[in-house]
């Protein structure tokens, strides 16, 4: 697809340097008349989101580690000095912990998007499995984060999840203590963290350009998941996807910085700001709501190793996606019965999110009183010679008192089987079982049908 | 091998290659293994490997908090009634079988020593609600523990752990350090 257009430099400077560093025949070639499909709708303008949101997250995060200090006594005070004495500290702090939360709302999108427009298909594997390997590091790097203000949830979350590892048999506990360098989470263990955190985000960036290369090579899937045939399916990368881009992102902003100026404890918890005190664990410990999925996901399961094995093979899975599907039509819009499944994907991955926000025992529905012990309760009554209206007092409390209900474990549990039943079963099934829709013959075609003139600047969506 | 024909084939070149690249390996494993290690707790960290633990405030049915190696150890004054509901309890029915005798040190069996981390996740047990077994009950994720530690309900897999500890006078006890040999039937962690 790159193949078509050649840069030309055009005057002595650049033909001199072009022979020497090709930089600006990669600018140009790659990004600036990057043959790029002409029907992208607003879906695909996450990518460029994302990419600015990393950079946001590595300039804000150096502005703060100027100011913070990684040190189990002084880690807390130096956050709360940021907040209130650094010029503009609160500005980069609240930046900093919702640009968190933004990355990972244009994450989930930009990778719903792939689930939807069939992107992680041929020949676009390394491109899916990339972009899977910067998903996990955001995580990892997302969690190191929230560990450093040291809070009662920055303490305890970092408890629970190296506790993960200790569900490992036979060398869990070498490997939790190595992870700590302690006996439990402490200076050690945050100076660490520390460390990780400011690594990680240039990890992620070297993972981005090759994931960008790897994008670069097939070129851009589209919401008609057909290939590209020639010029007059594609348009320049500049001015029409930059500007396009750009607009998305000022959108993008908005939603940002409401969070940011007016509301930017909304998505933290009030306990982190509680210094950390390793003897007292928060009644009700919940992740940062990014990680709710995977969170009711571990706690559906009743056994420890099982539950973390289900956690971590819950994102694993993503990896084999590209082979897990059967069919050859890349987009939903012109699949049918995967289209129905992918939005009950949607909503069991959202129903995830809301029952790892509540108690185990969040009681849903209530199903009625146990009768079994409800009726021990009343024989037990009957043969200590209680009769009349006394029994009759027994049997109501008892049956208050008794009460089966389904509650977000069940729930978690079913939408747990409905989230792996979706990648194991559905999609590998319903590739063999649909018969698409007919696939219009080219890109052009199909955007000129909808009605478009013969100016090439017009991105059409599918309908979606 | 060694007939001569082969010798065009197998150069002492190759030898070379393979010895080359077989030493440049060796050397990335050790040098990798102090670049492991230096995650692994310091020598000041290991140092902090016993305390001493005053007993005499503590009254029956009370429990109290200790650090030992930078964890919380609940040291609690069983009443009767709890060692009773402890020993009674069949050991077969239990998810970790252990017997409460197993558990505390013979001829004081008042006094239970237990790392206050959950084993399902590590937080830290309330003190304030014993559960439904009238030890423990952890708010993170609803593991419930007896008046022995033992897990009897949810999804912790393990007893709370016993550590080492040593009666060193009838009120004073040192966590850390194996019991004087003269105690018989105890047992660590």
């Amino acid at each position: 697809m790159a193949g078509d257009y050649k840069y030309k430099p055009t005057n002595g400077f650049t033909r001199w340097l072009d022979s020497r560093l090709p930089i600006w025949r990669m600018v140009d070639e790659q990004v600036l008349n990057f043959p790029t499909p002409k029907n992208l709708n607003y879906w695909y303008t996450f990518g460029g989101i994302l990419t600015l949101m990393l950079g946001v997250q590595i300039i804000t995060g150096i502005v703060l580690a100027m100011h913070y200090t990684p040190h189990e006594k002084l880690a807390f005070d130096s956050v709360e000095r940021i907040m209130r004495d650094v010029n503009y500290g609160w500005m980069m702090r609240y930046l900093h912990s919702n640009g968190a939360s933004m990355f990972f709302i244009a994450v989930y999108i930009h990778m719903f998007r792939g689930l939807y427009y069939g992107s992680y298909k041929a020949p676009r594997e390394v491109l899916w499995i990339l972009g899977v390997i910067i998903y996990l590091l955001m995580m990892a790097t997302a969690f190191l984060g929230y560990t450093l203000p040291w809070g009662q949830m920055s303490f305890w979350g970092a408890t629970v999840i190296t506790n993960f590892f200790s569900a490992i048999p036979f060398v869990g506990e070498a490997i939790t203590q190595w992870l700590w360098g302690s006996f439990a989470v402490d200076n050690s263990t945050l100076q660490r963290f520390f460390s990780l955190h400011y690594l990680l985000p240039f990890v992620i960036a070297g993972v981005v350009i090759l994931h960008i290369w790897a994008l670069h090579v097939p070129g851009n899937n589209n919401p008609l998941g057909i290939d590209v045939r020639g010029p007059q399916d594609t348009v320049a990368f500049h001015p029409y996807y930059t500007v396009k881009d750009g607009f998305a992102i000022a959108v993008f902003l908005l939603l940002f910085f409401y969070f940011v100026f007016f509301n930017p404890n909304y998505l933290g918890h009030t306990d982190n700001y509680i210094p950390a005190n390793p003897l007292v664990t928060p009644a009700h410990i919940v992740p940062e709501w990014y990680f709710l999925p995977f969170y009711a996901i571990l706690r559906s399961v009743p056994d420890k190793l099982m539950g973390v094995i289900l956690m971590f093979g819950s994102i694993f899975v993503l990896f084999f996606l590209p082979w897990l599907d059967t069919s050859r039509v890349r987009s939903a819009a012109f699949r049918p019965i995967y289209r129905q499944a992918f939005w009950i994907f949607v909503v069991v991955c959202l129903g995830l999110g809301w029952v790892g926000a509540q108690t185990t025992d969040y009681k849903i529905f209530d199903l009625g009183p146990k009768t079994d012990v409800v009726e021990q309760i009343v024989e037990k009554a009957k043969a200590d010679n209680v009769t009349g209206q006394a029994l009759e007092a027994v049997r109501t409390q008892a049956e208050e008192q008794n009460r089966r209900a389904f509650d977000a474990t069940d729930l978690g549990r079913i939408l747990t089987i409905l989230y792996f039943a979706f990648f194991l079963i559905a999609i590998p099934l319903i590739g063999v079982v649909e018969t698409p829709k007919a696939l219009p013959r080219s890109i052009s075609e199909a955007v000129l049908a909808h009605g478009g003139s013969s100016q090439p600047a017009r991105p059409q969506g599918a309908h979606a | 091998m060694a007939h001569a024909h082969d010798d065009a084939d197998v150069t002492r070149r190759d030898f070379i290659y393979v010895a080359a690249s077989g030493m440049t390996a060796a050397g990335a494993v050790a040098t990798a293994i102090p670049f492991i290690d230096q995650m692994n707790p310091a020598r000041d960290t290991l140092a902090l490997a016993t305390t001493e633990v005053d007993l005499a405030s503590v009254t029956p049915g009370q429990s109290i908090t200790v650090m030992w190696r930078k964890k919380p150890v609940f040291v609690r004054r069983r009443t009767p009634e709890e060692i009773k509901a402890a020993q009674d309890v069949p050991v077969d029915a239990l998810p970790d079988p252990q017997a409460d005798s197993a558990r505390v040190q013979s001829g004081k069996e008042e006094w239970l020593v237990v790392l206050a981390n959950c084993t399902h996740l590590g937080c830290v047990p309330d003190k304030g609600n014993k559960g439904e077994f009238g030890g423990w009950l952890c708010p993170c994720h609803g593991s419930h523990y007896d008046t022995s530690g033992r897990i009897r309900k949810g999804p912790a897999p393990l007893n709370l752990a016993v550590p080492e500890f040593r009666f060193i006078s009838d009120t004073k006890i040192v966590i850390g350090e194996a019991p004087a040999p003269a105690a018989t039937t105890t047992e660590g962690a």
